[in-house]
């Protein structure tokens, strides 16, 4: 499932954050070319979300080099602006604005970032509403939407940025189940377009038909990373056996 | 002790001569106040201690301190002040009007700024992390995000202070102006019945506070639109 196009669109190189004395990432290093997906796994409190918060700067690391789409991420707020708008974000609690319409949901950072015209931004908010199926949706609130309806909203408006990259963090955890395939579909859909995908998840039947590694992180580390074949049939590190074991038992 | 219906219905038309006046300080405070108040919000939650710092203790001093005597600070005790009477300020001053308006702003703004702050700090964090992964700017998502959300949450806290405003224009009354309360006390001396008059401002004034909470409580329902679920 890889790219012809080889170059490195994230690069993390010994990146350290601290929360106060608690060390959340440990000397983490991370390469991920563009049109890879990559699958973040690990028990809670290991530093996942952590990791994909601090690729679009929500979380500042402390020591080390991020660089994503050729820009350094530093303390210089515009710099940040622009990455953000090239990197999409999916929540795990969908983040959708509740006193905007979906449509004003998925128009409002084109128009104010991007500056396109109000027409072109509703264009682009129907097409890609329509490819998360919920083009009849657009003129509700947030609120009026079911779970999976809210989470494919929000796929959607990170999409309207034309983003070059796009983080999960934990995308599904808070669905209930049988929404959760709804939203699967889509991301599925969005990685064989060739999306680069960071993707925080315990779905491991995605992760198995859809990621190009597998990471396993536990307490700021990363402990493994691999194909799925070979992560999941051939686990080396004691830690992501006992976890495999643990999720994959039931 | 008896009870001058007539003289109920004489004082009411006289009272509402003053209605104009009592309109005037709580809308040109209500707004002037508000003003204020967004400006003490964006220097509290600027994270610049020079800029929070004088905001706090400012915020502090009105709220810590009876209106009254605020009023009479600022119309009895500055004039006192030869620079004030040198300065730009003395037509403003010199009158009762404006020494009415300015101290109603300056508590106002005070209270406001803080009930604001608290729609701000309510506002989901999660909400405004989605506004930055868009790209939007730091003044963008203040804009576009936090402050709808925020207005909406303190629409409730506000239209208690609007009511409470309206309630202290009264005591522009004891600085020589003519409001409703004013004439009131104009006619208490004329007439000696204090019980009759009073008891009619008493019922304007409440007249006036159901207007207000009616007012709210539609532009509570009509920016709450979102939250009633029709799916």
């Amino acid at each position: 499932m890889s790219d012809s196009n080889q170059t490195t669109i994230i690069q993390l190189e010994n990146v350290d954050k601290f929360f106060g004395d608690f060390q959340a990432l440990k000397n983490i290093s991370l390469s991920v070319k563009k049109g890879e997906k990559i699958v973040v796994c690990g028990p809670s409190g290991s530093g996942k979300s952590t990791l994909i918060r601090c690729i679009n700067r929500l979380e500042e690391h402390n020591n080390g080099k991020i660089v994503v789409n050729g820009h350094e991420l530093t303390s210089d707020v515009a710099d940040i602006d622009a990455v953000r708008s090239e990197v999409g974000m999916v929540f795990q609690n969908f983040n959708l604005f509740p006193h905007l319409t979906i449509i004003k949901n998925l128009m409002l950072a084109p128009r104010k970032v991007r500056k396109v015209s109000k027409s072109e931004a509703h264009d682009t908010a129907m097409k890609y509403l329509e490819r998360v199926k919920i083009p009849e949706q657009a003129d509700k609130y947030p609120s009026q939407l079911s779970g999976g309806q809210q989470q494919r909203v929000a796929i959607a408006r990170a999409l309207c940025m034309n983003p070059e990259i796009m983080l999960f963090d934990e995308p599904t955890s808070a669905l209930d189940p049988e929404m959760i395939s709804e939203v699967l579909d889509v991301m599925t859909d969005l990685a064989r377009d060739g999306m680069t995908m960071i993707v925080v998840t315990h779905e491991m039947g995605f992760a198995r038909s859809v990621a190009d590694n597998v990471i396993f992180m536990d307490e700021g580390e990363i402990v493994e990373s691999n194909p799925p074949e070979e992560f999941f049939n051939n686990p080396k590190n004691e830690r992501t056996k006992l976890f495999l074991s643990q999720i994959l038992s039931h | 002790m008896s009870f001058d219906l007539a003289l109920i219905a004489n004082s009411i038309p006289k009272i509402l001569l003053g209605i104009g006046l009592t309109f005037e300080l709580l809308f040109l405070s209500l707004f002037l106040g508000t003003v204020l108040a967004i400006s003490l919000l964006l220097m509290r939650i600027s994270g610049r201690w020079y800029l929070s710092a004088p905001t706090m203790v400012y915020i502090y001093i009105f709220r810590g301190t009876p209106i009254l005597v605020q009023i009479f600070i600022i119309y009895y005790g500055l004039p006192q002040l030869e620079f004030i009477r040198e300065s730009f300020f003395w037509p403003i001053l010199r009158e009762p009007f404006g020494c009415a308006i300015i101290a109603l702003t300056l508590n106002t703004g005070a209270y406001v700024s803080e009930i604001f702050r608290g729609g701000v700090l309510g506002v989901d964090r999660g909400l405004k992390e989605a506004g930055a992964a868009l790209g939007l700017s730091v003044t963008h998502r203040f804009i576009y995000i936090t402050s709808p959300i925020a207005i909406r949450l303190c629409l409730p806290a506000y239209s208690n202070d609007v009511i409470s405003l309206m309630k202290s224009t009264a005591l522009a009354s004891t600085i020589t102006l003519l409001d409703m309360m004013g004439i009131a006390r104009t006619i208490v001396a004329e007439t000696y019945a204090p019980y009759e008059i009073f008891l009619s401002v008493m019922v304007i004034y409440l007249i006036i506070t159901w207007v207000i909470q009616r007012l709210f409580g539609w532009i509570e329902r009509r920016m709450s639109r979102h939250v009633r679920s029709e799916a």
